[in-house]
């Protein structure tokens, strides 16, 4: 460089960035778009031509059209009560002077992070028809004839879900109510409007798009929701789709007839999840009001007098019902000798914690595939994901719309779709056969978990720009020296917080495992459902006390670094 | 003279947009050359097509001897590969890294030895006026300090031409006139060529060598030294560029010219041929403006005071100009008027230009906000 501009040498980067965009095609087409497609395929092509009809037979056939009704019962049964929860709670932490407001918006938080397949077997140990604590209670010392309350039921299967999901409401109306403007619903009060008239026109009407879109979220969760269901509802043969796609696969081995249902049934779900996307999106564009600003503002609060103390002893009762009751049924029962016997000293210890943590081998097995499997997903989807968003954030490229596309897709794409199309990808029908193994299921992982990987690794890669890349080559380094030199570092933060966005959920992960796991390569996830299923309920809440603490321990640690990231 | 720079010919479209339909440049060794134009006129894209950022549709860009650019013939230097340095408007220093590492790093790609890179590293570091905060972050330092980073890291691997996008706009005024002429010093003390992009006039007169003027359709006007550019633009759209530009037109009638519709005779030397149509143009501050005596007589249209100066609109026979006069001179010269007044218009310097040229820079002179 120091001799100046005689004698440069062509030097063409050739390559490197043909690689990345080739690597990034491949890596999308075979994770994501192949199973997807293959879905598709499958339930519309049969016998060597397109077929229609035979997709309707298959969904009027009485056990897939009840699924179908089953799921559209609990998505808005779910939908309609975890949408009034939300809105509620989300009032009274904003706009009220309800003690501990901090405190209490942390607390309905919480079931975000619990899974809920391990809060409805908490129920199930609670509110089962003669075996449940609560029921047993009432039956044994109350004198009641029956059960109080039968959790396998309908009833039952959409209040867990809604102790679940309506933080998924909570947060977004929680937010639109933090940044309204408070000058709009002052005005109106200045005009003469008493609260309930401001808060029935003003405030409600402003909020509802994030209400709806809050709600809209949820219905698609509930949809596509397995644990829940399979939990409380095959008992009394109450089938969503996930759970029959699951069951159809599981029991016939994959024969053709249930690929074919369980396909015809994914592509049910996709449909409408993307109908729910479009909508959510709708909403959200056309509601997008000026009114509601980005920054802060300190709301009005409504005096809340006489009705402070009895709202605030229902908070309280409902977080130490929902929250806390559940997770110390799920511990206690995971310290008894045996299912069924009192909860005595003499009956609790630490010996079955102790017993699949270090003797079970069931237990160890899937705590440590659990843990290698997300892990390696982890890295893997890390790396992927960095390599994508640069290709879609940075690089100018035709079609790169279509690569943003795919990898957002699994966003939108159940874990049981995703599964099963896993299955029909990597089962030896093109070449490799992965299924039994360990891999299946990372390959599911990685298409499950890579929009996350996007979506952090693109935010972090948007704030880097592209003229401290531009110094970069105009110093001499080569593009592949850019992407080590300035690019990699600076996007270091953006790649952590991906890897943790995956690892953790990755560890309480059912849905997607469940439908691929053979007796070597359980999951944590799994082997706490298989458990259960098979009577062993102390060590599968055992063991479903041990995922509690990892998830928590797991996720405190995060929000430190990431408060720490924040602060500096 | 030798040339380093030699553009020939280049294209450059953005799907439809045309930014640079065949043009021709070429910078000398060792001079500072300042592409001076409205923002938006393509001169960035024209600074990235020789860096190597962007490739040309056609054409040719020569870097010393060497082709770098020429998509005919299959030639295309990678960035890394042309041996330049360059300071971007936004500084692009990379806040991972100290201000030893940010400006020692085209050293470490050249595998130049830790000892010659630390003594190196720390002179160049001093030259910039930045010694003692070699183990800095960036994000410690202010604006002006992460510029200078910027332009000891483009210095440090002396490279023969240095291209300088906006460096300076993102720095407060007391800051920008400072580095100007740092800049200056610094490219005369190391010989090196620089080329430097800006649409803020007061800079490239006091940097340039030689300035080319580039108008909103990416065509260059003029090319000349800061003198040149400011006393003999070569057309209204250079002449309104560089200042608060007047036109008034005027029309030849006989052997004389007057202005507007009126008879009243501009008293100036001629224009150089002989068509019917022109204008004048001139700065506010070649016009004086008086109650009686030689001139053009005009009305007064509008008299606006503006606290340190007095606005006045005059009307000649139809044709519209606008002056100024600090309020305390208007006071003590007694040159106080009201709307409607009459006055007396003469000029301290002229300008002759053709009434064609004037036409399609209207939009520019909006910008500006002169009158015609």
């Amino acid at each position: 460089m120091s001799t100046g501009a005689k004698g440069l040498q062509q030097r063409q980067n050739f390559g490197v960035a043909q690689v990345i965009l080739f690597l990034s095609i491949a890596v999308l087409v075979i994770v994501v778009a192949v199973p997807v497609l293959l879905i598709l395929f499958n339930a519309f092509w049969v016998d060597g031509h397109f077929n229609l009809a035979d997709v309707i037979k298959v969904i009027s056939e009485p056990d897939t059209y009840q699924a179908l009704i089953n799921s559209l019962i609990i998505s808005a049964g779910t939908t309609i009560g975890s949408t009034i929860v939300g809105t509620f709670f989300a009032w009274l932490v904003t706009r009220t002077d309800l003690p501990y407001k901090g405190f209490m918006k942390a607390m309905f938080l919480v079931p975000f992070m619990l899974p809920s397949f391990i809060g409805a077997m908490a129920w199930k140990m609670l509110l089962s028809p003669r075996a449940g604590f609560i029921n047993r209670f009432f039956m044994r010392d109350l004198g009641f004839d029956g059960p109080i309350f039968n959790i396998y039921s309908y009833a039952g299967i959409i209040l867990v879900e809604i102790m679940y999901l309506f933080p998924f409401v909570f947060i977004q109306v929680c937010g639109a109510l933090e940044r309204m403007d408070p000058t709009l619903e002052e005005s109106a009060r200045i005009s003469g409007a008493g609260l309930f008239t401001i808060t029935r026109k003003i405030t409600i009407p402003l909020v509802l798009p994030s209400i709806l879109s809050g709600a809209l979220l949820i219905m698609l969760y509930s949809m596509a929701h397995f644990g829940t269901v399979a939990v409380l509802g095959i008992e009394n043969g109450i089938f969503n789709i996930p759970t029959l796609i699951y069951q159809r696969i599981h029991q016939s081995a994959g024969s053709f007839a249930s690929i074919r249902t369980g396909t015809v049934l994914a592509t049910v779900l996709v449909i409408t999840a993307a109908f729910i996307i479009w909508l959510q999106g709708k909403i959200l564009t056309r509601g997008h009001y000026q009114i509601i600003a980005g920054k802060s503002f300190r709301p009005m609060e409504l005096k809340l007098r006489a009705l402070k103390a009895p709202l605030f002893i229902f908070c309280l009762a409902y977080i130490a019902f929902t929250i806390v009751l559940p997770t110390v049924v799920i511990f206690l029962v995971g310290g008894l000798k045996t299912y069924g016997l009192p909860f005595t000293w003499e009956n609790l210890s630490l010996n079955n914690y102790k017993f699949i943590l270090f003797d079970y081998k069931l237990t160890k097995d899937a705590i440590w595939n659990s843990v290698t499997l997300g892990f390696s997903a982890a890295v893997i989807t890390m790396f992927a994901g960095v390599m994508i968003s640069y290709v879609i954030v940075k690089m100018k490229v035709r079609g790169k719309g279509i690569l943003e596309f795919l990898g957002m897709l699994p966003f939108s794409v159940p874990g049981s779709v995703i599964a099963l199309g896993v299955i029909l990808a990597w089962s030896g029908k093109y070449g490799v056969n992965l299924y039994n193994t360990v891999w299946i299921i990372l390959v599911a992982y990685i298409a499950r978990y890579m929009a996350f990987s996007l979506r952090a690794n693109s935010a972090a890669l948007e704030q880097v720009h592209d003229s401290l890349m531009e110094a970069a080559r105009v110093c001499g380094a080569s593009m592949w020296q850019t992407l080590r030199d300035i690019v990699l570092p600076l996007v270091k933060p953006g790649m952590i917080a991906a890897f943790f966005l995956i690892f953790l959920p990755s560890l309480r992960e059912l849905t997607v495992s469940i439908m691929l796991y053979s007796p070597t390569t359980r999951t944590i996830g799994v082997a706490i459902y298989t458990l259960n299923e098979d009577g062993e309920t102390v060590m599968s809440a055992a063991l479903a006390g041990i995922a509690l603490i990892l998830i928590v321990v797991g996720q405190t640690l995060i929000n430190r670094f990431t408060a720490r990231k924040g602060a500096k | 003279m030798e040339e380093i720079i030699k553009i020939e010919g280049i294209v450059k479209n953005y799907g439809k947009h045309k930014v640079h339909d065949g043009l021709d440049l070429s910078v000398q060794k060792g001079e500072c050359f300042t592409l001076l134009g409205p923002s938006g006129c393509g001169k960035t894209v024209l600074l990235r097509l020789i860096a190597g950022f962007e490739q040309p549709d056609a054409g040719k860009i020569s870097i010393g001897d060497t082709v770098v650019t020429d998509p005919a013939n299959g030639v295309n230097f990678s960035p890394d590969s042309r041996g330049i340095g360059m300071v971007f408007q936004d500084y692009a220093v990379w806040p991972h890294m100290t201000v030893f590492d940010n400006v020692t790093y085209p050293l470490k790609l050249a595998g130049t030895s830790k000892d010659e890179m630390a003594a190196r590293g720390m002179e160049t570091i001093e030259m910039v006026g930045m010694k003692g905060l070699d183990k800095r972050l960036p994000s410690e330092l202010s604006g002006g300090q992460q510029q200078r980073v910027a332009l000891a890291r483009a210095l440090i691997a002396k490279p023969s031409l240095m291209l300088l996008d906006e460096p300076l706009t993102n720095l407060d005024a007391n800051l920008r006139e400072e580095m100007r002429f740092e800049i200056k010093e610094l490219q005369r003390k190391l010989d090196i060529t620089v080329l430097y992009i800006t649409h803020d006039q007061e800079v490239a007169l006091a940097l340039s060598d030689r300035i080319a003027i580039m108008d909103d359709r990416g065509k260059i006007r003029q090319i000349g030294s800061p003198w040149d550019i400011f006393e003999s633009p070569a057309d209204p759209f250079v002449f309104s560029f560089m200042g608060i530009a007047n036109f008034l037109p005027v029309k030849r009638s006989g052997g004389d010219y007057v202005v507007g519709n009126g008879a009243q005779v501009v008293n100036w030397k001629k224009p150089a041929d002989n068509s019917s149509d022109w204008v004048a143009g001139f700065r506010p501050s070649d016009v004086e403006i008086t109650h009686g005596g030689e001139g053009l007589r005009g009305t007064i249209k509008r008299a606006s005071f503006l606290g340190a100066t007095m606005d006045y609109l005059v009307d000649i026979d139809g044709a519209h100009l606008r002056t100024s006069v600090e309020t305390h001179e208007a006071l003590a010269k007694d040159l106080m008027f009201k709307d409607g007044e009459g006055c007396v218009i003469s000029f301290h310097n002229l300008l002759w230009f053709d009434a064609e040229s004037l036409k399609g820079i209207e939009k520019q002179l909006e910008g500006k906000g002169a009158r015609a």
